[in-house]
């Protein structure tokens, strides 16, 4: 030991010294805690957007769905698909991109609903719940960030797309019009997800069920095909099938051959799913046990 | 509504039931919590304590019952109540992903405070607790003292009138749990009320004015800690022999001398009983002395939460499975 008698006789003294300075800190920080005016909800998802947005701060890992995915996608499928499916990759991409844009971004629905399963698990989910705040600001301020995920990856696509030869005749205008509409609509299906996110046990549970209804829906549409070569009974889901919708208006956006109904469509079937989907996800909010 | 909510009661519960299934987790809860006290719920998992904190706290509605938050009907005035009390779960109750800091401008910000408030009320929260090394570090590198310590700050962000602590020194070494004690004691000084659950007698003892012991969803004892502790006997009087073969004979001597059932400890060479005074105590030890029975080690404790449940149920304390 080298501290020498003086400084061992020191110690006890400036060791109750800053006892004494914290404890009174501590009764300062405690009384200190004024009650502000109870702040509105689009406020309260603007907190709940930022805390999102640190969570891709610290976590960048997951921006990789929205920024290697589309790109590996886009390549893969234009170039292996293209010249069996359409004669050549170049006639091909014009067809699949404005497709393969609404399957990536539909894939990407599914954050708000896992991270609010791992906010469940986790207990953070009490916290909030206790707050006396409107509550599904945590969601929305979620599914505005998720808007930034879809915006990141949509334009990736579209400018390696336009790098590759992609010629859309509905010009600039078509082409953010069509990521607007796909943005309302992938905000609408995310809340199929939080209900289930609010149901399922485990994060790998909520990603297996999604996968299995993800799947079917984007492939059994018009992503990849015209469905003119199906056989008759599965041409009748593929029109029903609100994915297909989807990329019929978009396609038709970036194309400039939308219809009005065709763009009805997609917000009525926006409409509906929030209409059910975002009041279900608020009941099992409550009423969780 | 009732805007003068009655002062003196901080919690009014009569005949609080939550069924999980068949189970009933709570099953006719009444409390009375006076304000600016520390309560204790004490016994051990699965016994319901959660389960009440949590219906109390408007997080689950309680299936029977009703109950009183700070003059707030609990079932038609869940927002009011809300504003009042804040929860400080036995699980993380922050976000583990984001610092200390970070963690304690969110609850800042959707509590209504600007972000300079939030981020000075974090800044000094964070010095208060120790935690200003820690203030950019993410919480999921904390220690489980510093996590503890930050779960609570974001409880005060905003001074509650109600705290509950759901276990807060579950899992704790003795320094972060004396730690936890004094923001506790400090918290009360200020006016809050307090309502913790524990599992252990020490804690209870230390920090609660009144104590409740639950059991299978039932308070089972209610009162100060010194009531209960009457009610008790003094205390647990453990007996180390240095020859286990002693036991039987030290064994019948004490169930004599002291006329009370005599606990064989799973250590062989080890008994237990309890006892009213310390008279009793000194008794045993000459008798002990007395019969050539040679004692490693002889001590006079407070009763352990086994003892306390062996003594108002008649059976030790069984970890329940944990109910959600």
């Amino acid at each position: 030991m080298t501290v020498s008698p003086e400084n061992q006789k020191l110690r006890p003294e400036m060791e109750t010294d800053t006892e004494g300075a914290r404890e009174e800190a501590l009764r300062r920080a405690i009384s200190g805690g004024a009650r502000p005016a109870k702040p509105n909800g689009i406020a309260t998802s603007f907190t709940f957007g930022w805390r999102a947005l640190l969570k891709i701060k610290y976590i960048p890992e997951q921006l990789i769905d929205a920024t290697i995915f589309p790109i590996m996608f886009l390549l893969m499928f234009t170039y292996l698909f293209g010249g069996a499916l359409a004669g050549s990759t170049g006639d091909y991409l014009q067809f699949l991109l404005p497709g393969i844009l609404v399957q990536t971004i539909v894939t990407l629905t599914m954050y708000t609903g896992v991270e609010l399963n791992n906010d469940i698990t986790k207990g953070i989910f009490d916290r909030f719940r206790s707050l006396p705040i409107w509550h599904p600001s945590v969601l929305v301020g979620a599914l505005m960030v998720d808007g930034v995920r879809y915006t990141m990856a949509s334009a990736i696509m579209i400018i390696l797309g336009l790098i590759l030869g992609f010629r859309p005749e509905g010009g600039i205008l078509g082409m953010v019009a069509a990521v607007l509409l796909l943005q309302v609509f992938a905000f609408s299906l995310s809340w199929i997800w939080t209900t289930l996110g609010m149901i399922m046990r485990s994060e790998k549970s909520l990603m297996g069920v999604s996968m299995m209804v993800m799947f079917p829906l984007t492939f059994i549409s018009n992503v990849f095909v015209d469905p003119e070569t199906m056989p008759s009974w599965l041409q009748g889901f593929v029109e029903i099938n609100p994915i297909s919708l989807v990329v019929t208006a978009v396609r038709g956006l970036m194309h400039g051959t939308v219809t009005f109904a065709e763009i009805s469509w997609v917000l009525v079937a926006a409409v509906i799913l929030t209409a059910v989907f975002a009041p279900l996800t608020m009941y099992l909010y409550r009423n969780k046990n | 509504m009732n805007d003068q909510p009655q002062k003196e009661l901080a919690i009014k519960a009569a005949g609080l039931v939550k069924k999980f299934g068949e189970e009933r987790a709570v099953d006719g809860v009444d409390l009375a919590v006076q304000r600016g006290t520390v309560y204790g719920f004490l016994g051990p998992n699965g016994a319901g304590k959660t389960t009440t904190i949590r219906m109390l706290a408007t997080l689950l509605s309680p299936d029977g019952g009703s109950a009183t938050v700070l003059g707030y009907d609990l079932a038609t005035e869940a927002d009011k109540v809300r504003s009042h009390v804040s929860l400080t779960g036995q699980f993380a109750s922050v976000d583990e992903d984001l610092t200390g800091l970070e963690n304690l401008i969110l609850i800042g910000r959707l509590m209504g405070y600007t972000r300079k408030e939030a981020r000075d009320r974090g800044t000094e929260l964070l010095h208060a607790f120790g935690l200003e090394d820690a203030a950019r570090r993410q919480v999921k590198k904390y220690s489980g003292g510093m996590r503890r310590r930050i779960d609570i700050a974001a409880s005060i962000v905003v001074t509650p009138d109600l705290l509950f602590l759901d276990e807060p020194t579950t899992g704790l070494d003795p320094r972060s749990r004396n730690q936890v004690w004094s923001i506790v004691r400090t918290l009360v000084s200020t006016g809050t009320t307090v309502l913790l659950t524990t599992q252990y007698l020490e804690e209870a003892d230390q920090l609660a004015d009144r104590i409740a012991v639950i059991d299978r969803g039932r308070i089972i004892a209610e009162g100060t800690s010194g009531e209960l502790k009457a009610s008790l006997g003094t205390g647990s009087l453990q007996v180390r022999l240095l020859h286990p073969e002693d036991r039987p004979r030290a064994e019948q001597l004490l169930a004599e001398k002291l006329n009370t059932s005599i606990i064989l400890e799973t250590d062989p060479s080890a008994l237990s009983a309890q006892v009213s005074d310390t008279t009793q105590a000194s008794t045993a030890l000459s008798a002990l002395t007395k019969a050539n029975i040679e004692v490693t080690d002889f001590s006079l404790g407070q009763p352990s939460l086994d003892e306390v449940f062996l003594q108002l149920t008649g059976k030790p304390a069984e970890e329940e499975e944990a109910v959600k």
